[in-house]
């Protein structure tokens, strides 16, 4: 046992006393509880850690944590994020928001917070649909899609939000589903122990405006053919007894095969710390929608220096350079003159 | 030509002003710095207008492409870059050709023969060279052809001769130190340090300058030098500073002063870039500088940083105001205490990048959606820029809310001396965080109120990320007075209106009242100014005085709330009038505000005024 006596914590310490306004049925409570358990598991601090947000249904979330907490402004939630995590690396900062959020009005904050590597946990509630303004279609809703505002169906390509992680360089990408809470905690345990930015998207059901949108591959009896669950050091298997696999020839890229057509020696055998993104995205294009056998899991988990910890690093540099800033030396620091 | 002797001394005068202009790649910034830091050294007060193109490198030769520095040095105190110069340098046609309408009868023009070949001739609309066809007749032109000159004196060194042309404006610089008897030293010292590690390109520039001085010395071509005394100013340390620089280092010194680290999240922007260049270079005070992907990332970070108790500033120009107001409104609504700086220039859209103007007043006042008050604080002199950014801080620190802070083109770049302050006469702006719960529930319990506000100052406790117990999630909902908790309930948010509006009026109380300046006790006009206007007003309304009208003027620093004594100010005398660089932004305010007849005098031309346009702006008022 450790000598520090660390008051340790339960769920219940990180629930705030507010009133929880998501539509009954919605998926965001389950992702709700599975951060709520899992923080006392992490053993973190309520008042060392931080929810950042924007606007949207899961932007909600910092006001049901007992923890500090801000709901900023739509799709801004990265970009206060940063600042915050720059200026104090002693927190522990989440960054929470909806497909919208980050991919539409927020997108270029999200792909910089990425490439910096900036020390936020950034969690990405994907339901294929705007829900707080009631209903139209979403930066990631499949081509077609029938909603109020797309009254004869949307004809823009969506995002696949693990390409465009990948594409933006983050150090760890991975994703999980909101009809699996144990799948969840050890994705979202394994997001914030890494060390720079980590991104998960997260499957989620709005069961007001895009019910069963993921019916197709996370619900009980079909997630074993449609889920790949990726694991690193593993060959990428799924279905019943894994007898469905992946395989990458340079002819075809990643592709879906019967392991017995192949066998079990010419699967992909999955390698989250490739420094190269190339593997993961292809693993990422698999599935164009849920609809199809989809990767679940950790796609890449990369040591790359931290941007915060960077900043601090040339800040103690300068300060063992020059001492610490002289206000006095400073005024004093151009060609001066005196008149008496 | 009369026999020249050396012996004799410089005919001395008061003041003079000096245009430098060329191609924007002939270096003619750097030029005109250099004379105005040798200027500064020796002690003259002095006043810089520099004026460059939007582009990098416009077409060389035409008159887009003319860069120019003007700078007016004297030896009594002056507060403008002077009305017409009284002698212009034109490294080439289109210089000269952009630049002649400033030059009164009897100026005195140098130009750069070389330069004056009918290519360049042509780029400039000439159809005859000026120099030849009398057009030139009502001033003193002398012809040097520095190009040539320079070469000769740079060849000896092995310099190429494309590259020996580029020191042609060391040669200039040093014949004008010539004319002027401004010291050597200062400018060879700054040669070898700041091409130190290019010997050739500094023994190039080393020759051209000593041939420039030597030149003026030896030519037979000028009568005689010129000497400025230094100006009898409060003895101190000066400085020569710009706007810029001294808004950096005011925030430096806010961040001293407040004990708090420095946060800037900026995107670059002219002319608001070089405040994020120079912050940056102070990493040894603790400030973290972050070049955001885009103006409301800026903004965003700035503001995260200052929820985690760091002071949160961001800088940019008005179009950047504009990306950032959503997240101003956020931080209205937070209350929480953030800097913001908008370095104006013309408007709007794109504009004038590189001119000044004063056209963001109502942006920075209402700018914003809702009923969304923040204060307002302007510079009015570039050395001024460090006590606006100290001020701006305080009032955020204090009152735990963004401020804006104006300064705009002509300050940022425009220099003047600077009395160093000394630094233990600075304020102590520093605030204290929250560290304990400051309510107690029906049940008993202790809890933190983030909405429970100071009673005199209606400042909300800085309660940051890290304090045990004190756990709180804000947000731009509205939220209920004192728990913060949120609340759509139409009477909490009309309170929640007013309690912001009431906090920012409430700040009047803490701000010096408006000085009046002039003939405070019988002037027959007022003039209300703000911001960088303050020189052209002063030097005007002492012009008209010596001319025997009674004239008073008052300069604001404080916007956003006025004085508290403003409204009896202007209701003293029987005419006001704002000189604005817009189109009449702060004398709408002040007619709604206290329904008094404000004239105003408009210029939107991407320049200052001067003190003879305003000069005459107010004789007209006075009906003189
Ligand atoms: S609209 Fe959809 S996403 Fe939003 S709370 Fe309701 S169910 Fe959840």
């Amino acid at each position: 046992m450790s000598d520090v006596i660390e008051r340790s914590t339960t769920a219940k310490d990180w629930s705030s006393d507010q009133e929880v306004r998501w539509c009954p049925g919605c998926g965001d409570y389950s992702i709700l509880k599975a951060v709520q358990m899992l923080m006392p598991e992490l053993g973190g601090r309520t008042e060392n850690t931080v929810f950042i947000s924007g606007i949207g249904c899961a932007a909600r979330f910092p006001y049901y944590m007992a923890t500090y907490g801000m709901h900023s402004i739509h799709g801004r939630a990265p970009a206060v994020a940063t600042g915050l995590a720059m200026a104090r690396d002693d927190l522990d900062v989440w960054v929470v928001g909806g497909d919208g959020d980050m991919l539409s009005i927020g997108g270029n904050h999200l792909i910089h917070a990425l490439r910096r590597n900036i020390n936020l946990t950034i969690l990405m509630f994907n339901n294929q649909i705007y829900g707080l303004t009631k209903g139209q279609y979403s930066p990631t809703s499949e081509v077609g899609k029938v909603t109020k505002s797309t009254p004869f169906g949307s004809l823009d390509q969506p995002f696949n939000p693990v390409s465009v992680a990948l594409g933006a360089e983050a150090t760890f990408v991975a994703r999980t589903h909101d009809m699996d809470r144990q799948h969840m905690m050890e994705t979202l345990r394994r997001a914030r122990e890494h060390r720079g930015a980590s991104f998960v998207e997260i499957f989620q059901n709005c069961n007001v405006f895009n019910d069963g949108a993921y019916e197709g591959i996370t619900s009980r009896s079909v997630r074993e053919e449609m889920l790949i669950p990726l694991e690193h050091g593993q060959p990428v298997r799924f279905g019943a007894d894994g007898h469905r696999g992946v395989v990458v020839d340079a002819q075809h890229g990643a592709r879906l095969v019967e392991v017995a057509d192949v066998g079990e020696d010419a699967i992909l055998v999955h390698d989250e710390r490739r420094e190269d993104p190339g593997m993961a995205f292809m693993l990422s294009r698999l599935s164009t929608g849920p609809h199809e056998p989809t990767p679940i899991g950790v796609f890449r988990s990369v040591e790359r220096a931290e941007y915060g910890e960077l900043s601090n690093a040339q800040l103690a540099q300068a300060q063992e350079r020059s001492g610490a800033g002289d206000l006095h030396a400073l005024l004093h620091s151009r060609p001066t003159w005196t008149v008496d | 030509m009369a026999d020249l002797d050396q012996t004799d001394a410089p005919i001395e005068l008061d003041r003079v002003i000096i245009r430098f202009a060329g191609d924007s790649g002939d270096g003619m910034q750097l030029t005109g710095d250099r004379f105005t830091s040798a200027s500064a050294v020796f002690g003259n007060d002095l006043a810089t207008l520099p004026e460059f193109p939007a582009e990098i490198r416009a077409p060389a030769g035409t008159l887009a492409g003319v860069s120019a520095f003007q700078v007016h040095i004297s030896d009594h105190e002056i507060t403008t870059p002077g009305d017409a110069p009284n002698v212009l340098v034109a490294m080439n046609p289109a210089a000269l050709r952009s630049e002649l309408h400033l030059m009164a009868d009897g100026s005195t023009i140098i130009v750069n023969t070389d330069a004056f070949d009918e290519r360049n001739l042509t780029k400039a609309g000439y159809d005859a060279s000026p120099l030849t066809d009398g057009s030139l007749a009502r001033h003193t032109v002398y012809e040097v052809p520095m190009t040539s000159l320079t070469k000769d004196a740079v060849a000896p060194l092995g310099v190429k001769p494309r590259d020996a042309e580029r020191s042609k404006n060391f040669f200039a610089l040093g014949l004008i130190s010539w004319m002027y008897t401004r010291p050597s030293e200062p400018t060879l010292a700054w040669i070898d340090e700041k091409f130190g590690s290019k010997p050739q390109v500094a023994a190039a520039n080393r020759a051209a300058f000593t041939t420039g001085h030597a030149f003026g010395e030896t030519a037979e071509l000028f009568e005689h030098a010129y000497s400025i005394r230094p100006a009898t100013v409060p003895a101190g340390t000066y400085t020569n500073i710009t706007g810029n620089t001294a808004l950096a280092w005011g925030l430096v010194a806010a961040g001293q002063l407040a004990k708090l680290p420095v946060f800037l999240g900026s995107y670059p922007i002219t002319p608001a870039s070089d405040i994020l260049h120079e912050l940056s270079k102070h990493k040894s005070f603790g400030i973290r500088t972050l070049q955001a992907e885009d103006e409301i990332a800026g903004i965003g970070s700035a503001l995260g940083a200052a929820f985690g108790g760091h002071l949160g500033v961001t800088t940019t120009s008005g179009p950047g105001i504009a990306l950032k107001s959503e997240t101003m409104g956020l931080a209205v609504s937070l209350e929480l205490p953030l800097v913001i700086i908008d370095v104006q220039r013309g408007g709007p859209s794109t504009g004038l990048p590189t001119k000044t103007e004063q056209a963001d007043l109502l942006q920075a006042m209402y700018g914003r959606h809702g009923e969304c008050p923040m204060p307002i604080v302007a510079a009015y002199t570039p050395a001024n820029c460090f006590d606006a950014a100290i001020e701006a801080a305080r009032i955020a620190l204090k009152f735990r809310t963004p401020v804006l802070l104006l300064s705009d083109g002509y300050l940022a770049n425009g220099s003047e001396p600077w009395r160093l302050p000394e630094v233990s006469d600075l304020p102590d702006i520093s605030v204290a965080f929250a560290t304990e719960a400051n309510h107690v529930d029906a049940e008993g319990n202790e809890e933190f109120w983030p909405y429970l506000r100071d009673p005199q100052t209606l400042a909300r406790p800085w309660a940051v990320p890290g304090t045990p117990g004190l756990e709180h999630r804000i947000g731009g909902i509205e939220k209920q007075d004192g728990s913060g908790n949120i609340s759509y309930d139409p009477a909490n948010h009309e309170h929640m209106v007013h309690l912001r509006a009431e906090k920012v009026a409430g700040i009047a109380t803490d701000i010096p009242p408006v000085e009046v300046h002039g003939d405070v006790d019988d002037a027959e006009l007022l003039v209300v100014g703000w911001g960088s206007t303050w020189g052209a007003i002063d030097g005007a309304a002492n012009r008209c005085r010596a001319r025997g009208h009674k004239v008073a003027y008052a300069h604001l620093v404080h916007l956003n709330p006025f004085p508290s004594n403003l409204g009896e100010v202007l209701r003293r005398y029987p005419r006001v009038v704002v000189p604005e660089l817009n189109l009449g932004q702060l004398s709408r305010l002040i007619r709604a505000e206290y329904l008094v007849d404000a004239h105003t005098v408009t210029k939107v031309q991407g320049l200052p005024f001067t003190a003879g346009e305003l000069e005459a702006a107010f004789l007209k008022e006075l009906g003189a």
